[in-house]
């Protein structure tokens, strides 16, 4: 018997030798070898450019004051990661340690407490102390896991916010908005570009203490407790130490960030450390993909561009249609459905709306509160009654919270059907009815509307890439 | 009892040991010893009380009654991890790797107690044992096939240096022809002064490597003496050998 030279022989494996060969040829192979491939410190490097010319690139108060809370948000998204990518806890207290951050620096540094520290001695300070709170916290918690440890740290949490609320040295919901100004060795920091270089300098330094942190025994044990507790155990790994040891990083870190975000503010609230913070910051880390430094990094960055895109109701429609459409395309196949799909959907929705212009003309006779030329275009084919948004500016009638829970309640039937080419036709009325519900009731609630894209966005991207944008899909040994 | 004088010092012992799952007695008075360096098999079939005996060494689950001791040591009241630091070591049914992890990281974690200056030296050991592992050292341990899943777990254990490694079902999954290689590798081990516990359904090929063996039924010691003697054992070939 004779065989080609080339395949495998029988009795010998060669896999490792044409490990490289076998990896496929494709954009995306040759993009996962060169991501594999890049060393730590050139990836530190890619992150931290862009980081450093923003400043550079823009004018406005405002923008720099979004860069400064993104830095601070990609500190607390890498906190969490600690617990949460590396070790696998559900710690949904996470963000006490945020706001026990900022409150202990107006307690070092406002003219409430009489105190003024600098910064040198009261950043670390308020890391260490923070850090000692996530042990303390971690102690009676760690032999909970999953569901059972996730119940208790929210408990801490709202204890927390109970607390800040209703304290009077807190000063309750008022909150104390005399702090001084950060300072770094007897110098202000007076402008918002200055918090942003510090909190850059802070980046760097606890991205390159987690990168090491990762690849030594301990980060490796962690690793290795979130995959199999019992396992670690039978290789003598102390699980309880390392359990606290990962609180109180994680809470560390979180710390850092909050003695940031303090002074770059003023002021600090407890409404700025409560449960859309956590969602936002979880949020950061599962989009990223858990585990991963550059992963949640650029997942913050992200979410935080979006967070901040929406809020501009002329912006948002390009996000909402962008997204819409991008999204069909990604996910139809055949690939000429999606289009289909999208134009039958504009015929659809021009036929409606000629027909509801003839039977009853007050159906179309608003106008929608989008500014954006997409808006423009979209007035005159969708359905806009007339007193559709009320003289505040929030959706007014049943017609637009109808459609809303009609929207959701389409969706989630659509779900339900499985041939392909049902779920494509009725996708038509479904996306006419949402484009409906954007220009009469998301848009204007630009803050409920963000958080609905947000969400729509983690479910779409769960279903296409549940290990995040760059984690690590998980090997199951079954 | 099996061991008369001039037999090895006992390095493990079982006295009387009765563990019960919740209200169910499982292990009932098992006496059971492992010398210094000796080579011991336990067989048995499904549901004889194998791993339950092996969860018992390991305090993973204390037994209710009886004791254990650990080179002179009584462990009984100990948790797994000290009684692994007192030199104990296992590769779980299953194997139990952390699968998104190298094949590297398992073995550095299988010797998170040792000193860092030895890490060197021990996966060098590992490696001779297994130049296949060598091989796929950067490789993820998930994406391991079965049988080199079970070289990671013994290397993984030996990273240790135990004085006694309890092995549960190593033959589990593996090729015939990895079957007898894996007791090679055993023998290999023991050779190095290693003394092993290993536990197994595959008589055969078990008590051809081992020094002496027990056989467990319903949680219960039913046969024990030496490997060469318990192969010939007429009813134990019947049960078990099927011929």
């Amino acid at each position: 018997m004779s065989e080609p030279s080339d395949s495998p022989r029988i009795g010998v494996d060669e896999w490792v030798a044409s490990a490289e060969g076998r990896r496929e040829r494709s954009l995306a192979g040759r993009a996962e070898a060169l991501y594999e491939r890049t060393p730590a410190a050139v990836k530190l490097l890619a992150l931290v450019v862009p980081f450093a010319v923003f400043p550079q690139l823009v004018d406005s108060d405002y923008l720099m004051q979004v860069g400064v809370d993104t830095l601070v948000f990609v500190l607390l998204a890498l906190g969490l990661n600690v617990a949460v990518g590396w070790v696998g806890l559900l710690d949904l207290g996470f963000v006490a340690f945020f706001g026990l951050g900022a409150y202990l620096y107006a307690a070092v540094a406002s003219e409430y407490a009489g105190r003024s520290w600098d910064g040198m001695l009261a950043i670390p300070a308020i890391a260490i102390s923070v850090a000692v709170a996530g042990f303390l916290v971690g102690l009676p918690s760690r032999r909970l896991v999953g569901d059972y440890l996730a119940i208790v740290t929210l408990f801490f949490l709202q204890l927390w916010l109970v607390v800040l609320i209703n304290a009077s040295f807190t000063r309750g919901p008022n909150g104390i908005s005399d702090l001084y100004p950060l300072q770094l060795l007897g110098r202000e920091v007076v402008s918002l570009e200055g918090y942003y270089y510090v909190a850059l300098a802070f980046f760097v330094v606890i991205v390159s203490f987690l990168f090491l942190l990762n690849r030594s025994r301990t980060g490796r044990a962690w690793r290795a407790l979130r995959e199999d507790e019992l396992a670690a155990e039978l290789m003598t790994m102390p699980v309880n130490r390392l359990k606290l040891m990962a609180f109180a990083v994680g809470a560390g870190i979180a710390g850092v960030a909050g003695a940031l975000y303090a002074p770059s503010q003023g002021a600090v609230f407890p409404a700025n450390f409560d449960i859309l913070v956590l969602i936002t910051v979880y949020a950061m880390v599962v989009l990223g993909g858990a585990g991963s430094l550059l992963g949640v990094t650029v997942g913050a960055v992200l979410i935080m561009a979006v967070l901040e895109t929406l809020r501009d109701p002329s912006d948002a429609s390009w996000v909402f249609y962008g997204v819409v459409a991008i999204g069909l395309v990604a996910l139809m196949r055949p690939r000429w459905l999606a289009p289909a799909v999208l134009a039958a959907t504009v015929v659809f929705g021009m036929g409606v709306h000629e027909l509801a212009e003839r039977a009853r003309p007050s159906l179309v006779e608003g106008t929608t509160v989008g500014t954006a030329r997409i808006d423009e275009l979209v007035d005159s084919w969708v359905l806009v009654p007339e007193g559709a948004v009320g003289p505040d500016g929030l959706p007014a009638g049943a017609l637009a919270r109808l459609a809303y829970l009609g929207l959701v309640a389409s969706v989630l039937a659509l779900t339900l059907v499985r041939d392909r080419w049902l779920r494509a036709g009725l996708m038509v009325p479904v996306l006419y009815l949402a484009a409906c519900v954007w220009e009469n009731v998301l848009l204007a609630q630009p803050a409920v509307a963000r958080f609905v894209l947000i969400g729509a966005l983690l479910v779409a991207l769960m279903a296409f890439r549940p290990q995040g944008l760059l984690g690590r899909r998980r090997v199951e040994i079954v | 009892m099996s061991v008369t004088n001039g037999a090895p010092a006992p390095l493990l012992r079982l006295e009387g040991v009765n563990t019960y799952y919740g209200q169910m007695h499982i292990l009932q008075d098992v006496d059971l010893e492992v010398g210094e360096g000796e080579l011991v098999c336990l067989l048995g079939g499904n549901a004889s009380g194998k791993s339950t005996t092996l969860k018992t060494i390991l305090g993973v689950v204390p037994p209710r009654s009886g004791k254990v001791v650990l080179a002179g040591e009584d462990v009984t009241r100990y948790s797994t991890a000290k009684r692994i630091e007192r030199g104990l070591a296992i590769v779980p049914e299953n194997r139990r790797l952390f699968g998104p992890m190298t094949v590297l990281e398992n073995l550095e974690l299988g010797a998170y107690l040792r000193p860092r200056a030895d890490l060197k030296e021990d996966l060098e050991r590992v490696y001779e044992i297994f130049p296949h592992v060598a091989a796929r050292r950067k490789q993820l341990a998930g994406t391991l096939s079965g049988g080199e899943q079970q070289m990671v777990a013994m290397g993984r254990a030996l990273m240790a240096r135990p004085k006694l490694l309890l092995m549960d079902e190593p033959s589990m999954g593996l090729a015939p022809i990895l079957v007898e290689r894996s007791f090679e590798i055993i023998k290999q081990v023991h050779s190095a002064g290693v003394a092993l516990l290993v536990v197994e359904q595959n008589a055969n090929v078990s008590l051809s490597i081992a020094d002496r063996g027990y056989v467990l039924s319903t949680g219960r010691v039913v046969l024990e003496g030496r490997a060469s003697e318990l192969i010939r054992h007429e009813e134990l070939r019947k049960a078990y050998l099927g011929r």
